[in-house]
C-alpha cells in the first residue's frame, strides 16, 4: 500500500502539472459558467451539463489515458527494473491519473456551481450524482486506456481502438438500442431494455441522472418504465452497484495483464 | 568457459514470442567484478536476456541465480540491480531533482547513494529543470546518474554512451571503470564496438537466441586471429551463417 501511494504521489504531481489536465478543467469551468448563466435554472444547467458529461469524460479519459500509457513505456520499464512489485506499480501509475482526472473534472464543475450558489437540496443532490457518475466514468475509461495500451503495442492501433470504444459507448450503443427497440416493437422490451443499459456504463450514468432530475416522463413509456424499475430502492441499488463494477473491472482487467505482461 | 564464482549464472533460459524462439537453452555465467559486453545482431536476443535479468519479461524456462539465490517473481532481488535503459524517457513534469528522490523514496531508506555523477556531469542546475525541456543527451545523463545511485552490486547499462558527448561519454566510460575497480559486475550492450574493446573484459555473443562464444575478449581476438573486436565478431557470425547454410 506504501509503494502504491508513493508511486501515485510523483504520478499525480507529473500530471496536475500538465497542461491537458489545465486545459480540461478550464473546459469544464467554463461549460459549466456558461450553462449557469444561460439557463437559469440550475436544473436545466445540470441537465446540459450530464450531455457534456456523458461525451467528454468517456472520450478524455480514454484518449489522454491511452496517449499517456504509450509515452511512460519507457519510464514504466525503468519503474519495473526497481524493487516493488507489479501490482504496487500498476495501482500507483493508474490511481496517479484517474485522481488527477477527476479532481480535474469536479472543480471545473464544482467551482462554478459553489460561485453562482444554490440551496436547493434537491439540485444540491443532484450535481452530486453527477460529480459521482463523472468519475465513475474517469475511473471506468481510464482504465480501459490503461488496459488497452498494455493489450496493443502499436501505438497507433491502440489510439484507434480507444476512439472506436468511445464511439460505440457514447454513440452507436443508443442507435443499436434504438433499432432493437424499432425491430421488436410488438415484444415487451423493458427488461431487456434495462438489461442493455446495465450493459454501457455512458447508458447507465444518463438514466441514473435522468431519474434524479424527474425528466423521465420526457421519455413516456419507456422512461415511465425505467422509472418503475430503477425507482425501488432494489433497482436503484443494482444500477448503483453496475456503476461501480463498471469503474472497478477496466482497470481490475488492465491489471491483470500488467502481472503478466512482457514488457 | 568456466567461471568461477560468478555473480550471476544462467542456465537453460529459454523464451518464445508465440511461435517465436528468442532465446534457446542460453547458458552462461557472468563473471564478479568485471565488466561483459552482451553483443549480436539485431533480433539476436540481447535485449530480451537483459530484461529477463531485470524482471521486465518472463521466462518460459531455465534458471537464473544472482549471487546464488535463484532470481524469480520476488522484486526484492532488484535492490541489488542498477538499470540504464536505452531510451531515456521521463515523466515530462517532473524536475530531475524530483525523480531522484522519487526513486529513493520508493527503494525505501538505508541505501548509501552515489551522487558523483551528478557533480561530474555539472548536472545541478539541470536538475531543478522539468524533464521536457532538457535535451536528449541530459536526459541521457540523467538515466546514468539513476544507475548508479543505489550503489548497485550489479549494474546493467543498455547502450550507455549514446546520444551522450564526448566529454559526457569519458566521464561515464571512467566511472564505468572506477566502479569496476570497486568490484562491481557491469554487463552492457553497445553498437560502437571500439567503446566496448575499451571496457570490456568479457564477451557474451548471442546469434539467433543461442550463445555463440563467451569469454574474455583477448581470447575472442586469439581465437578468430583477427586484430580487432569488430573483425572477430564479424567472422563468428560468418561461421556461423556458412554452418547454418551447410545444414541446410
Amino acid at each position: 500500500m506504501k509503494t502504491i501511494a508513493k508511486v501515485m504521489k510523483y504520478e499525480l504531481s507529473d500530471v496536475v502539472r500538465s497542461r491537458w489536465l489545465v486545459a480540461y478543467t478550464l473546459f469544464f469551468v467554463i461549460v459549466t459558467d456558461g450553462l449557469l448563466r444561460f439557463s437559469g435554472a440550475s436544473a436545466n444547467a445540470e441537465l446540459g451539463l450530464l450531455n457534456v458529461v456523458l461525451v467528454v469524460i468517456p472520450l478524455v479519459s480514454v484518449v489522454f489515458g491511452t496517449m499517456h500509457v504509450y509515452n511512460a513505456r519507457e519510464f514504466t520499464e525503468l519503474l519495473l527494473a526497481q524493487p516493488i512489485g507489479r501490482r504496487q506499480l500498476f495501482g500507483g501509475l493508474y490511481l496517479g491519473l484517474a485522481i488527477p482526472l477527476s479532481l480535474g473534472f469536479a472543480a471545473g464543475v464544482g467551482i462554478p456551481f459553489a460561485l453562482h450558489g444554490f440551496d436547493d437540496p434537491v439540485q444540491r443532490r443532484t450535481l452530486a450524482t453527477l460529480l459521482g457518475i463523472g468519475v465513475v466514468l474517469t475511473f471506468s475509461f481510464t482504465g480501459v486506456a490503461f488496459a488497452l495500451a498494455l493489450r496493443l503495442e502499436d501505438k497507433a492501433k491502440g489510439l484507434a481502438a480507444a476512439i472506436a470504444i468511445w464511439l460505440v459507448t457514447t454513440v452507436l450503443y443508443d442507435g443499436l438500442v434504438l433499432l432493437l427497440g424499432a425491430m421488436f416493437a410488438d415484444y415487451p422490451l423493458e427488461r431487456p431494455l434495462i438489461a442493455l443499459m446495465m450493459l454501457n456504463p455512458v447508458d447507465l450514468g444518463r438514466v441514473l441522472m435522468l431519474l434524479q432530475l424527474d425528466v423521465s416522463a420526457l421519455m413516456g413509456y419507456t422512461g415511465a418504465s425505467l422509472k418503475s424499475f430503477f425507482g425501488t430502492s432494489g433497482g436503484m441499488l443494482l444500477a448503483v452497484g453496475a456503476l461501480l463494477l463498471w469503474a472497478a473491472l477496466p482497470p481490475l482487467a488492465a491489471l491483470r495483464r500488467f502481472g503478466r505482461k512482457d514488457f | 568457459m568456466i567461471v568461477i564464482d560468478p555473480i550471476l549464472r544462467i542456465d537453460g533460459l529459454t523464451k518464445r514470442f508465440g511461435t517465436l524462439p528468442v532465446l534457446q537453452h542460453v547458458s552462461v555465467a557472468i563473471a564478479r567484478g568485471r565488466v561483459t559486453a552482451i553483443l549480436g545482431p539485431n533480433g539476436a536476443g540481447k535485449t530480451t536476456l537483459i530484461k529477463i535479468l531485470l524482471g521486465l519479461t518472463r521466462r518460459d524456462g531455465g534458471l537464473i541465480e544472482l549471487d546464488g539465490q535463484p532470481l524469480g517473481d520476488d522484486p526484492s532481488a532488484r535492490a541489488a540491480i542498477g538499470y540504464m535503459p536505452q531510451i531515456a524517457r521521463f515523466p515530462e513534469n517532473l524536475t530531475g531533482a524530483e525523480l531522484v528522490e522519487m526513486l529513493v523514496d520508493l527503494r525505501g531508506p538505508g541505501a548509501t547513494l552515489d551522487r558523483d555523477l551528478i557533480d561530474r556531469f555539472r548536472l545541478g542546475g539541470d536538475l531543478t529543470k522539468p524533464l521536457r525541456t532538457l535535451s536528449g543527451g541530459t536526459r541521457q545523463k540523467v538515466n546514468a546518474v539513476l544507475a548508479f545511485l543505489f550503489t548497485p552490486t550489479l549494474l546493467v547499462l543498455d547502450e550507455p554512451t549514446a546520444g551522450l558527448d564526448p566529454v559526457a561519454s569519458g566521464v561515464l566510460k571512467d566511472k564505468i571503470r572506477e566502479e569496476r575497480e570497486r568490484g562491481k559486475t557491469l554487463i552492457l550492450t553497445s553498437h560502437v564496438m571500439s567503446e566496448l574493446e575499451e571496457l570490456a573484459d568479457d564477451i557474451v555473443l548471442l546469434l539467433d537466441g543461442r550463445v555463440r562464444f563467451a569469454g574474455p575478449l583477448r581470447d575472442l581476438t586469439a581465437r578468430t586471429k583477427q586484430i580487432s573486436l569488430e573483425r572477430a565478431v564479424a567472422q563468428l557470425m560468418r561461421e556461423a551463417t556458412d554452418a547454418g547454410s551447410e545444414a541446410a
